[in-house]
């Protein structure tokens, strides 16, 4: 017998049930998705307001003209690696020369992230309450360049702040259907395993900044 | 197994110890209070009954879910492999390796692999398996347990870890917090980089998704589940939940109950290995499904709730044991109430199963666990095991003829009176001697009343002078 079969078969034992039996109540209820009604600007506001708490730096811009500037002055002389988001084209950071871009093969890809002191990407969805980023993993946003830099920086417009990870739910019931990794990102990678001491950037960035263009 | 009493001893004598214990489980006490107040998560209560129902749903229908999950995943490219036991997990990552030539691997924090001792299994074939949570990091490096199921080095000091450091990585002694963690990334980030594989653990196996979920804070999880070419998750089968939706329950409860925070930093939703368009991830994508005796657990209607278990660690932060006798002193992976009442029951009930006993069932974990287990009734049910074992041994001769001895002479009130008079002569002699001079040492001592209640209640003309109308 085959350790699926084994295992499968204790558990209907166990259980009382035959196999290919349907479920005892089919009509699970439905979790309840608790959505807050937040208005754009509240919307913003609190995202901000959490985001920042968490150790996080946002800039609220007008709009994609208005993001070169800030990128410029955050980056100085550092090294990024952006992803492939069309945002990121029309804000115009990847024409910036320290800004290595393009990438589509995953060894290179690696490769230049572990060598960049930034990262910049879009993001999928924000959430307000959480302060968080929600990445897809695609063609346009690789999964590396949000966690190997030390430092990550996320440019997006405002409306993809989401109320909460509730709302997220809500509009993508089933997330695998699009991509292999959804990750939300809520602060600077932190530890505090040594004496319940909290430090910031272990494995992924210790320094995060999001640029929020409040006109699309 | 009996209760390791010298080493409990020990950590209860330690100051510096008890002085890591009790600041590390408070801070964790308080930062879940901020977040599951009235105030900050109105819903709280409404959740956790949430969370139950669906535990309960899903667990009495598991081979429905796991079939479910099974194909989902086998639709998005993974394999599923189940495992009887760790030898099989084992063995099967084993064989992979060889096949792939590969020869290490990194892995993210998972109880699961901690309790089949995947990492020793795999070093016996010269598999080197490199933990990546910092706190597992260390734990490797010293060859010690995990102390705590969300804090594994919560019992080590700054000292403790740069010696540690200066001992297995030959460097100078640093004590300072931010430099230890930037020594852990720099030497990590070179095996991220190099290893073939990466093993995670998951805390959800999403069935409608075909997907896992992994939560944490450092990134480490992230990058064994994303830079190595082949990625392979385990998880025990109890951990499946039926939809994607019903996150909205759990991750509200797990990062709240679990180290007071709304959402952990990364929370990864992965599914299979990466898709046509995608640039990077794993190509190979394994789930292995363990039950390692789940099965067996799953058996007992009231027990089994203990498979709805999150792991947060919030029952060991709020338990007065857990506090006093530190996490190594449980004999399993699992500590505190949880392994209490999971640990007797996967590894079988015997005379001197001590764990249910090491309890005041005070009933703070069962008003903290965010899935609401009913842990001290399962104490006791398990206590109840255990003295049916003995009795069925014979080995609680003396237990039971104390108490027909006792039950004898509660049924005859003139010998019970007589007694109970000697008892006001004899009783500060009691402590001193007998099976009651170890409770005493801990105690002081009451003193016996200088009137017994039967004299009191003949004094005041027994029965028949009640007033008031209770139990009229």
């Amino acid at each position: 017998m085959t350790a699926r079969e084994q295992i499968l078969g204790e558990i209907r034992r166990a259980l009382g049930r035959a196999a290919s039996q349907p479920p005892l109540f089919r009509e699970l209820p439905a979790p309840t998705l608790r959505i807050p009604r937040l208005d754009r600007n509240l919307r913003t506001d609190l995202f901000v307001q959490k985001f920042e708490t968490l150790g996080g730096k946002a800039f609220r811009v007008r709009d994609a003209s208005a993001v070169l500037p800030v990128i410029a002055e955050l980056l100085e002389e550092k090294s990024a690696v952006a992803s492939n988001s069309p945002f990121l084209r029309k804000c115009g950071v990847t024409g910036l020369p320290q800004v290595h871009a393009g990438f589509t093969e995953r060894a290179e890809l690696k490769q230049a992230c572990a060598d960049a002191d930034v990262g910049i990407t879009s993001v999928d969805y924000a959430l307000a309450e959480t302060g968080t980023f929600v990445m897809l993993s695609s063609h346009n946003e690789a999964r590396l360049v949000s966690l190997l830099p030390p430092a990550h920086i996320a440019i997006f417009p405002r409306s993809l702040i989401l109320a909460n990870l509730d709302e997220l739910l809500s509009i993508l019931p089933r997330p695998a259907d699009q991509t292999s990794s959804m990750v939300l990102i809520t602060g600077p990678s932190r530890t505090a395993d040594i004496e319940q001491i909290l430090v910031r950037g272990v494995h992924g960035p210790g320094e995060i900044y999001a640029v929020i263009v409040e006109a699309e | 197994m009996n209760a390791p009493e010298r080493e409990i001893r020990q950590a209860i004598d330690d100051p510096r110890l008890q002085l890591a214990i009790y600041t590390a489980t408070g801070r964790l006490i308080d930062h879940r209070a901020g977040v599951v107040s009235a105030e900050a998560l109105p819903h709280y209560q409404a959740l956790r009954n949430e969370a139950n129902a669906i535990k309960k749903h899903t667990i009495e229908n598991l081979d429905y879910y796991l079939e479910q999950l099974e194909s989902n995943i086998v639709a998005h490219g993974g394999k599923v492999v189940y495992c009887r036991d760790g030898e099989e997990a084992a063995d099967f990552v084993l064989d992979l390796a060889k096949k792939r030539d590969l020869h290490m691997l990194v892995k993210s924090k998972s109880m699961t692999s901690e309790e089949i001792h995947f990492n020793e299994r795999l070093e016996r074939h010269r598999l080197e398996a490199v933990e990546t949570d910092l706190g597992e990091y260390i734990l490797q490096l010293a060859h010690q347990r995990p102390y705590h199921i969300v804090a594994p080095a919560l019992h080590l000091t700054r000292y403790d870890v740069a010696d540690v450091f200066t001992k297995e990585l030959g460097l100078e002694n640093e004590v300072v917090i931010e430099k230890q963690t930037k020594i852990a990334r720099g030497v990590l980030r070179q095996k991220f980089l190099q290893a073939g594989i990466g093993v995670s653990g998951a805390n959800f196996l999403v069935a409608d998704s075909g997907a896992i979920v992994v939560v944490e804070n450092e990134g480490n999880a992230r990058l064994s589940t994303s830079a190595p070419k082949i990625h392979i998750a385990i998880a025990g089968i109890e951990k499946v939940i039926p939809r994607a939706q019903d996150l909205a329950v759990f991750l509200n409860l797990l990062g709240r109950s679990a180290t007071g925070q709304p959402l952990t930093v990364y929370t990864s939703f992965l599914s299979g290995p990466r898709r046509d368009t995608e640039i990077d991830g794993p190509d190979e994508f394994y789930l292995l499904l363990l039950d390692n005796g789940r099965t067996k657990l799953l058996a007992d209607p009231e027990k089994r709730q203990s498979l709805y278990c999150i792991r947060c660690g919030a029952c060991l932060n709020h338990c007065p044991v857990y506090r006093k006798i530190g996490g190594h002193n449980y004999p399993w992976v699992y500590s505190g109430p949880i392994g209490a009442i999971i640990t007797p029951q996967f590894h079988g009930i015997t005379g001197d199963t001590w764990l249910p006993f090491a309890s005041s069932l005070c009933g703070a974990c069962a008003e903290v666990c965010p899935v609401k287990i009913e842990i001290p009734k399962l104490l006791l049910k398990l206590r109840e095991e255990v003295a049916q074992v003995k009795r069925n041994e014979g080995s609680d001769g003396m237990g039971r003829f104390a108490f027909q001895l006792f039950a004898w002479v509660a049924t005859h009130p003139k010998i019970y009176l007589l007694l109970a008079s000697f008892g006001s002569i004899f009783f500060p002699f009691v402590p001193h001697v007998g099976p009651l001079k170890k409770w005493a040492s801990q105690r002081s001592v009451p003193e016996p009343a200088k009137q017994s209640f039967h004299q009191y209640w003949a004094s005041r003309g027994g029965p028949a002078k009640r007033r008031g109308n209770d139990g009229a």
